[in-house]
C-alpha cells in the first residue's frame, strides 16, 4: 500500500470512527443511567437523517438551520420515547425496557417506512463539503476533516455539560445510586430525559454528517451503525464517555484498516464488530476505560 | 417435592390415565383436522397451518431459553439459518446442486449427498444445537442483557459466514428449489414431538433446576448446582428445535438466502413469546396461532385496497408498525401475556366442563 493511501485510509478511518463514537454516547450514556440498551437510538439516528434531508427539500431551510432544526426534532424524539416507552417500566425488570426498545426500534423503522417510503434518498450535500482537497498527491474529502473537527467539539461541549454543570452532577450521581439522588431532591425523570435528549442530538449529529459521508438515507440506515455503535460503546466500557469515543475511533480504525490491507476479507466487515464484541466480553467484560459494575445480591 | 407426592396417590394414578388418553384422543382429532384441511384447504390456506406449527416449535422454543431458563436470547435467527441450510444441503439432489452452484464449486463431499428428509431435519437441529454449545461456552458467563446481544452478534455473524462461505452456501444468491417435503403433516409430528420432549424436561429434575436457575441464580448456584453446564445444555436444547424449525421453513418456502435471517425473524419469534406470556408453553402456541394469522390478516393493510369508486393505495411498513406498536403495549400494560405462566392441563379442562374433584385448579409454579 502507498503511503497516500495509507494517509486516505487513516482519514477515512477517522472520520467513521468518529461517527460511531457520536452514536456510541448516546448508548452508553443511558446504560449508564437506566442499566439497558437503548435499541432505538440507532433509528434516531436515522430520523436525524431524514429530518434534515426534509428540512432543506422541503421546508427550504438553508443548510445550518435545517442541521439545528433536525438535532433538535431528533433529540425531542428521544425524549418522547423515553416518556412513551421507558418510562412506564422504570421499576419493571430491566429486560422489559430492552425488549420496549427493540419494540420501538422497530416501530421507527416501520414508521420511517411508511411516512418516508422505501425509496433511498440522495442526502443533501453543501458542494464545499464533497469537492476534495489535494495536498500533494492526497486527496481527502473535507468531510474528513470536518466530521472529527465537529466531533470533538460536540463530545467537548458534552463533557462539559456532564462534569461542570448541575445537571451533570445529578447524572452522574443518578448513574451511582437512583434513589439516593431522588432522595437529594433531584428530579430523577427529568435529569433522564435530558440524557435522552442529549443522546439523541449527537445520535442526530451523527446521522446528518454519516448521510453526507455515505449519501443516502432510507429507513433502516440506522441498524447497522447503531449495532456497531453499541458494541463500540461496550468495547470502551459501557458508561464511560471517554471510553465510548475510545471505542468508537478503534473500531472505525479496525474496520478500515482491515479492509484494506486485506481487500479479501472484505465481505466479512459487517461482522468484525461482532467477532470484537465477543472477544472484549470473554477477556475484559467491563471494555477498557469501565469500572466495573457489582450486580446488587 | 408435595407435587410429586400427590401425583403418586391412587386416586390420581387415575387421572393420569385418563389425561394420558385424552391427549391421545387429542392427537387424534389434530391429525382428523389436518386430514380434513388436506382436503378443503388451498394453497394459501394451507401455508398458514404449516406457519402456525413452525412458529409453534420456534416460539416454545424461545420460551424454552428464554422464559423458563432465564437466558434473554435473541439469536434465534442464526440457529434458524444453522438448521435450514444444513437440512436443505441434506435434501437437495446431487443434479439440483450441480445447477445451484454455478459461481464456485460446491464443496467435494457435499455434491453426493442426498438424504431422507426426517433425518435431513434432525440432521439440521443438531447441526444448530451442536453450533449453540461452541455458542454457549463463552457468553454463559454473561448474564442479562449482554448475552442478548452477544448472542445477537453470533446471529448475524452467522448470516456474515452464510454469505460469504459460497461453497458451502451457495453465497448471497441462496438455495433454491428446496423439495417442499415440510406438508401439514411433518410440522404438526415436529410439534408434536417439540412438545414431547419440552414439556417432558419442564416436568422432570431438569426443567425444575432451569426454573430455579431463572428465578434466583445465586441462590441455585449456593446450592450446589453447576448453573453454567445447566444453562448450556438448556441452550443447547434450544437451539436444536431452533434449527428444526428454520429447517422445515427452508422446506416451507423452499427458497432461502442469509437475507432472509436477520433480526426481524428473531423480533416476530419473542413478540410471539411475550404475547402468549413468559414462561408459559400454551401461551406460546395460542401466541404462534394469533400472531401468525394476525400478520397474515394485516397483510391486507400493505395492500392496495380498490372499493370501486375509490382505489386506497396500500402501505408498505405498516404491518410491522402494528406489531411493533403492539410489542410495546404489551410490555407496558400486561407484561404477563395472554396466558402468563398458566399452562393448559387436563385436570383444569374437566374441572370447568364440571368433572369437580378435589384437586383444585393445577398452575404450574413457575
Amino acid at each position: 500500500m502507498t503511503w497516500e493511501l495509507f494517509v486516505q485510509n487513516l482519514f477515512n478511518a477517522l472520520t467513521v470512527g468518529s461517527l460511531y463514537a457520536l452514536i456510541a454516547i448516546g448508548y452508553t450514556m443511558v446504560y449508564g443511567i437506566l442499566r439497558f440498551i437503548n435499541f432505538a437510538h440507532g433509528d434516531v439516528f436515522m430520523v436525524g437523517a431524514y429530518f434534515i434531508f426534509f428540512g432543506v427539500t422541503a421546508a427550504h431551510l438553508p443548510w445550518p438551520v435545517a442541521a439545528l432544526v433536525a438535532i433538535g426534532g431528533a433529540s425531542g424524539l428521544g425524549i418522547l420515547v423515553d416518556r412513551i416507552a421507558y418510562r412506564p417500566l422504570r421499576e419493571a425488570p430491566r429486560i422489559s425496557a430492552l425488549i420496549s426498545a427493540i419494540g420501538i426500534s422497530f416501530l421507527l423503522e416501520n414508521l420511517g417506512l411508511v411516512v418516508f417510503t422505501g425509496l433511498p434518498r440522495p442526502a443533501v450535500q453543501p458542494q464545499w463539503m464533497v469537492d476534495p482537497i489535494t495536498l500533494g498527491s492526497i486527496r481527502i474529502l473535507p468531510l474528513s476533516f470536518i466530521v472529527p473537527v465537529v466531533t470533538a467539539i460536540l463530545v467537548l461541549a458534552l463533557l462539559w455539560i456532564v462534569y461542570k454543570t448541575r445537571p451533570g452532577l445529578a447524572m452522574r450521581s443518578i448513574s451511582k445510586d437512583i434513589e439516593t439522588t431522588r432522595l437529594m431532591g433531584v428530579s430523577v425523570d427529568r435529569i433522564i430525559a435530558l440524557t435522552f435528549g442529549l443522546g439523541s442530538a449527537l445520535a442526530a449529529a451523527a446521522g446528518i454528517m454519516w448521510a453526507m459521508r455515505y449519501p443516502q438515507i432510507h429507513p433502516f440506515m440506522g441498524v447497522i451503525p447503531g449495532f456497531k455503535a453499541f458494541i463500540a460503546a461496550v468495547v470502551g466500557g459501557i458508561g464511560s464517555i471517554q471510553g465510548a469515543v475510545l471505542g468508537g475511533l478503534l473500531l472505525g480504525t479496525v474496520e478500515i484498516m482491515v479492509v484494506a490491507f486485506y481487500p479479501t476479507l472484505s465481505g466479512y466487515r459487517d461482522a468484525f464488530a461482532f467477532v470484537l464484541l465477543i472477544v472484549i466480553l470473554l477477556f475484559k467484560p467491563t471494555g477498557l476505560m469501565g469500572e466495573k459494575l457489582e450486580d446488587k445480591i | 417435592m408435595s407435587a410429586q407426592a400427590v401425583k403418586n396417590t391412587p386416586m390420581v394414578q387415575n387421572h393420569s390415565l385418563r389425561n394420558g388418553l385424552s391427549t391421545i384422543v387429542a392427537i387424534g382429532l389434530l391429525f382428523g383436522g389436518l386430514w380434513l384441511a388436506e382436503q378443503h384447504f388451498d394453497g394459501y390456506q394451507t401455508q398458514l397451518l404449516n406457519l402456525v406449527a413452525i412458529n409453534a416449535i420456534l416460539a416454545v422454543s424461545l420460551n424454552f431459553i428464554y422464559g423458563f431458563s432465564g437466558m434473554f436470547s435473541l439469536g434465534h435467527a442464526g440457529f434458524m439459518a444453522i438448521g435450514a441450510y444444513v437440512s436443505a444441503l441434506c435434501i437437495l439432489t446431487p443434479g439440483q446442486k450441480e445447477m445451484l452452484w454455478l459461481l464456485e464449486p460446491i464443496w467435494g463431499p457435499l455434491a453426493e449427498l442426498s438424504t431422507p428428509f426426517f433425518f435431513s431435519v434432525l440432521m439440521g437441529g443438531l447441526a444448530a444445537a451442536f453450533c449453540s454449545f461452541f455458542i454457549a461456552l463463552p457468553v454463559m458467563r454473561l448474564g442479562g442483557d449482554y448475552l442478548g446481544i452477544a448472542t445477537l452478534g453470533f446471529a448475524e455473524i452467522i448470516r456474515v459466514l452464510f454469505t460469504n462461505i459460497a461453497p458451502l452456501t451457495n453465497g448471497a444468491i441462496g438455495l433454491r428449489g428446496i423439495p417442499a417435503y415440510a406438508n401439514a403433516w411433518w410440522n404438526y409430528t415436529w410439534l408434536i414431538i417439540t412438545l414431547f420432549i419440552i414439556l417432558s424436561i419442564l416436568k422432570s429434575n431438569f426443567g425444575n433446576v432451569l426454573k430455579s436457575i431463572r428465578d434466583d441464580e445465586i441462590a441455585a448456584r449456593t446450592m450446589g448446582i453447576n448453573t453454567t453446564a445447566y444453562r448450556t445444555m438448556a441452550f443447547c436444547v434450544g437451539g436444536f428445535f431452533a434449527g428444526v424449525g428454520g429447517a422445515l421453513m427452508g422446506s416451507l418456502v423452499t427458497t432461502i438466502e442469509p437475507k432472509m435471517f436477520n433480526f426481524q425473524l428473531t423480533f416476530n419469534i419473542l413478540l410471539i413469546v411475550v404475547a402468549g406470556g413468559l414462561g408459559s408453553v400454551t401461551g406460546s402456541m395460542v401466541g404462534a396461532a394469533v400472531i401468525t394469522l394476525m400478520l397474515e390478516w394485516l397483510r391486507i393493510v400493505e395492500a392496495p385496497m380498490n372499493f370501486g369508486f375509490v382505489i386506497i393505495p396500500g402501505i408498505p411498513g405498516m404491518r410491522m408498525v402494528i406489531f411493533s406498536m403492539l410489542l410495546v403495549l404489551i410490555i407496558i400494560f400486561r407484561r404477563q401475556g395472554l396466558m402468563g405462566t398458566r399452562e393448559f392441563s387436563w385436570n383444569a379442562f374437566y374441572n370447568s366442563i364440571g368433572f369437580k374433584d378435589r384437586e383444585s385448579f393445577e398452575r404450574s409454579e413457575s
